[in-house]
């Protein structure tokens, strides 16, 4: 029974390395509910259905890439016939996302962990332009 | 000859068919753009960096002051620096002038680029799409005229002011002057042309025979960079 305090810290050390996803979200503020992205004010619909939005944005921002990047063409027509410049600052952001990416699409992207380089070079008003001296 | 009602209705209906046949066409046939540089008229103003500037502006490129790090789009360099002439005696050999990406109807950096990276569009801009480059420096490397810079680090800390309708650039991605692409979708010409005081730089269709700058080439001695590599550059630079 001398070795009582060894072996209870012991259990502790354990239960703390174990449980640690655990206490680690809590203290990253990530519930169970899930990421929490802001949406636009004043803006109701985006250039997609939103479920499409939700699981295909990628593919979409992709195919405006080779749209005005290789075709040089810039106009894109949406499901409901509205017109938009394919751009991911100008439209995107400055129209609808005033927010700034921090607070819509790293939500997500923090949230599942996946890291996108868009923004190394595309111009997020909120953080580019102070982070440029 | 008297000209009956009839056939001035006929010939005044052919001849408004012809000239929306010819507008039609130069609608559709696809421009080639080019650029001339007026020398002489460049020369009036020796500081004048203002093509320099507009430029950098409206495309985001960083100043860094290391020379072996630094970005280029259009930059000034001697006559001779340029051309590669070695003559000591001329005076313009000393003269500075403004170098630019050439926009060559044969260029040698496309060929190489293994990504495709970057690649001669219909009108004959020599484009790069930035997502694509794996900064293998091929390119530059096959570039005769030093138009490529490579972004050695993140170029963000040494742009000035951010035009956020341009993209910046990342470390590790080749660049160079795209003649200002965007601004022609919009129907401008490139920002160095607008900036230019003297009206120095002349842009426009080498593919039309009646433009402007096909007056000038066809009016004035014009010469290109290194003509004997065959990359049939698309600057003219008058003398």
């Amino acid at each position: 029974m001398r070795d009582r305090a060894i072996i209870w810290s012991g259990l502790a050390m354990f239960l703390l390395f174990a449980t640690f996803p655990f206490w680690h979200n809590l203290s990253a503020a990530v519930t169970s509910k899930g990421p929490n992205p802001v949406l636009p004010a004043n803006a109701r619909q985006c250039v997609a259905p939103v479920e499409y939005m939700k699981t295909s944005h990628m593919t979409l921002l992709l195919d405006w890439r080779e749209q005005v990047v290789r075709q040089g063409r810039r106009e894109f027509t949406a499901f409901n016939g509205q017109r938009y410049n394919m751009s991911l600052t100008s439209t995107c952001l400055e129209q609808c996302h005033s927010s700034g990416k921090a607070q819509f699409c790293d939500r997500c992207h923090d949230y599942a962990a996946a890291s996108v380089p868009c923004w190394d070079c595309h111009v997020d008003f909120k953080s580019t332009l102070r982070s440029a001296k | 000859m008297s000209l009956t009602r009839q056939s001035f209705l006929r010939l005044s209906g052919l001849s408004f068919v012809a000239a929306c046949a010819r507008k039609l066409r130069s609608a559709v046939a696809p421009a080639r753009w080019g650029m001339v540089v007026d020398v002489a008229q460049c020369l009036k103003q020796p500081n004048c960096t203002k093509c320099i500037a507009a430029c950098n502006q409206a495309h985001n490129i960083p100043s860094i002051p290391d020379p072996r790090r630094e970005v280029r789009w259009i930059w000034k360099d001697s006559f001779q620096h340029g051309f590669g002439i070695e003559d000591d005696y001329a005076q313009i050999s000393a003269a500075p002038l403004m170098l630019l990406c050439n926009h060559c109807d044969n260029p040698p950096c496309v060929r190489v680029c293994p990504t495709q990276a970057t690649w001669k569009r219909e009108d004959g801009i020599v484009a790069m799409d930035w997502h694509r480059c794996i900064g293998c420096r091929y390119c530059m490397a096959a570039c005769p005229y030093g138009s490529r810079s490579f972004n050695w680090m993140d170029p963000r800390p040494y742009i000035r002011t951010v035009n956020p309708e341009f993209p910046t650039r990342t470390k590790g991605v080749v660049e160079k002057c795209n003649l200002c692409s965007e601004r022609l979708v919009a129907g401008q010409p490139p920002a160095c042309v607008e900036a230019c005081p003297e009206k120095a730089l002349v842009f426009g269709n080498l593919a039309d025979p009646h433009s402007a700058i096909r007056e000038l080439l066809r009016t004035r001695r014009a010469v290109r960079r290194k003509p004997e590599l065959g990359t049939r550059p698309q600057v003219f630079y008058i003398v």
